[in-house]
């Protein structure tokens, strides 16, 4: 064994009230950072898949028209010009299945699935309701958004003639599984389709407003036959997302918006909360390393004659520094692991503490291998620049002065 | 061409202090130690004995003047060339052993052999224990530095400076804390030692008794020697 690691340990040992109680008091700064950053993961990572849970990551349209304007003619004659904008209508991608292939095709793009999307109204007796129709792909839109997952009853089935919508919209409608529906839009006579199935998506808006039919169904009802308004993309990183927007806009020439481009203020809130979240582990992270400085400090001014005469025999300057430094890092490491330890058993505990009406956790927390790796080296980092200053005191220390006789 | 001194000093001076709290403690000292002899170094309170024994054992550099080491100039060596040489060639025994507590007895006495290898391997520890059974306390080297007497802390200490077999051994004031019984224990002990491996001895002690027992008594007054004799013992 080094002799630096061997001395280091037996000081550590030998001061064993102040060696527990400052791996106690790091420790527990270690637990609060791993506290911390679970919960602040496991809220951005849910909050994250809430959003999600009733939007693409990207949504690709047609590019807006733009009205131009009119062209000075030639001459005097001074026009005066006001552009307005053109009212939007429903229009399709052009060539949309050429269109879905190329996005599907790029880096990063896990899903596509092409929509007819547009308003409509949903009728039963005397009751409307103003309703988002979405005529989808069962298959690619059911890879986008996760309704099967969410299904209060019956299944999954847009055809000819089964419709399936959100919970809200039924309960408003007052219809159930095996009920029907009449469906009106773009100033056509109403379809009638049956309820196959109730989802809950957890969005209400979502919830209270979405019909999802088959895509010719929704075709033939928008006005739109043999079309796609919108191509939903789903990409594997999802902070990746508004990337790979910006790349299928550059490439197709048609709109693409990114989650995070239409949530901003969640991003915002997200990383605030992400910086407090920091602010509060750094001044942790900073009195841990000032108390493993403290108590080794103390450690340098008992053991003055120890290190007197270590450096009497015959030890090089940078062995007695490495003796202190080493003294740091195991108390970094020490600390790191039982910091961690309870850092995810208090993180476990919270969100089991409190649970929302449906079971889930109202703090969820991410405990990933990460957290840990994080910690143990933060820890050692911080226990290792804790023990500079008393290394280079002990390093400086006069033997004369420190084995002078009594 | 004869065999370099195992310690050689000229001119040796030492200041503390500067401007009106200057003190001068050694005023030119010249001194020269043959390889196994041993020398006491006497002086009344305040004559410089301690300050010369460390410019002697390169824990402090000399104002003026050179010290060489077998031949080895010490005044050209930086602080990690000094620490080499005290590791390599010098042993230290103080008037307080200044043991490690945390370790125990054998664990002491290995530490300039782990210093010299940089590692507390296991290896050492025989050489350690030869070193512990040459002061009679082989039983005693897994005890704990801090359960041991003080003669026996005194011991281990001795055991320790000779462990890794140096040319010269430095001790200042090595039996002033001890009882009479402990203190001819350790200073028999020096004489073994120099008898058995022909270690050179130079022990600051204001003894004169103990002094006598050596064969050689330099004394110092206000920081310059005043006589340099061989005594009976020492002449024999």
């Amino acid at each position: 064994m080094p002799i630096e690691i061997f001395l280091a340990w037996r000081f550590l040992r030998d001061g064993r009230l102040q060696t527990g109680l400052i791996v106690v008091g790091a420790s527990v700064g270690i637990a609060v950072m791993v506290f911390l950053s679970a919960l602040m993961a496991g809220l951005s990572t849910s909050l994250v898949r809430q959003t999600l849970g009733t939007q693409a990551h990207v949504v690709v349209r047609p590019a807006e028209q733009v009205a131009r304007a009119l062209r000075p003619r030639p001459g005097d004659t001074l026009v005066v010009a006001a552009v307005e904008r053109a009212p939007r209508r429903l229009r399709s991608i052009v060539d949309w299945p050429a269109r879905q292939l190329e996005v599907a095709s790029m880096p990063g793009v896990t899903a596509v699935a092409p929509s007819v999307v547009g308003a409509a109204f949903a009728l039963r007796g005397t009751t409307r309701r103003s309703v988002t129709l979405l005529g989808v792909d069962a298959r690619s839109f059911g890879r986008i958004y996760a309704v099967e997952a969410h299904l209060r009853s019956g299944r999954f089935g847009v055809s000819a003639t089964g419709a399936v919508l959100g919970v809200a919209l039924a309960a408003d409608l007052g219809v159930r599984v095996g009920d029907r529906i009449r469906l009106q839009a773009a100033q056509r006579e109403p379809e009638t389709l049956r309820v196959e199935g109730l989802f809950d998506l957890g969005n209400r808006d979502v919830n209270e407003r979405w019909v999802l039919v088959a895509m010719r169904t929704g075709q033939t009802l928008l006005d739109l036959v043999g079309g796609a308004s919108r191509l939903d993309v789903a990409v594997s990183e999802v902070f990746e997302a508004e990337r790979t927007a910006r790349r299928i806009a550059d490439r197709t020439g048609l709109d693409a918006e990114s989650w995070m481009a239409r949530n901003g203020q969640l991003l915002v809130a997200l990383s605030s909360q992400s910086a407090s979240s920091m602010l509060i582990q750094f001044f942790v992270i900073v009195a841990v390393a000032l108390g493993i400085a403290s108590v080794l400090a103390v450690s340098v001014v008992q053991r003055g004659r120890q290190i007197g005469i270590l450096r009497a025999m015959g030890a090089p300057r940078g062995r007695v520094v490495g003796v202190f430094l080493l003294q740091g890092v195991i108390v970094g490491l020490a600390s790191s692991v039982t910091g961690s330890l309870l850092g995810a058993g208090l993180a476990l505990a919270f969100s089991r503490q409190v649970e929302n009406p449906d079971g889930s956790p109202t703090f969820p927390v991410e405990l990933g291998p990460w957290l840990f790796v994080r910690a143990v080296t933060v820890a050692t980092a911080v226990g290792w620049t804790a023990a500079v200053a008393p290394a280079r005191r002990a390093a400086r220390l006069d033997p004369v002065e420190a084995i002078r006789n009594e | 061409m004869s065999e370099p001194a195992v310690l050689e000093v000229e001119g040796v001076t030492k200041r503390f202090g500067a401007g009106a709290s200057e003190a001068q403690v050694l005023r030119g000292v010249d001194l020269r130690v043959e390889a196994g002899e041993f020398v006491a170094l006497v002086g009344p309170s305040g004559s410089g004995k301690s300050t010369l024994l460390h410019v002697l054992g390169l824990l402090q550099t000399p104002s003026e003047g050179t010290v060489r080491l077998s031949g080895l100039d010490a005044g050209a060596l930086d602080d990690a060339g000094r620490a080499r040489l005290r590791r390599e060639r010098l042993g230290f025994v103080f008037q307080f052993h200044h043991l490690i507590p945390s370790l125990t007895a054998e664990e002491n006495v290995r530490i300039p052999l782990a210093l010299a290898s940089g590692s507390m391997r296991a290896t050492l520890r025989p050489r350690a224990l030869e070193s512990l059974r040459a002061v009679g306390l082989e039983a005693k080297a897994d005890a704990s530095a801090r359960t041991l007497s003080g003669g026996e802390q005194q011991r281990v200490a001795v055991a320790r400076a000779l462990v890794a077999q140096p040319g010269l051994v430095f001790a200042d004031e090595p039996t002033g804390n001890l009882d009479t019984e402990n203190a001819d224990q350790v200073f028999r002990l020096f004489r073994r030692m120099h008898a058995e491996r022909n270690t050179a001895f130079v022990i600051v002690t204001h003894d004169v008794a103990l002094a006598a027992r050596c064969d050689r008594v330099v004394t110092l007054v206000d920081g310059r020697v005043t006589s340099d004799l061989r005594t009976p013992s020492g002449a024999a």
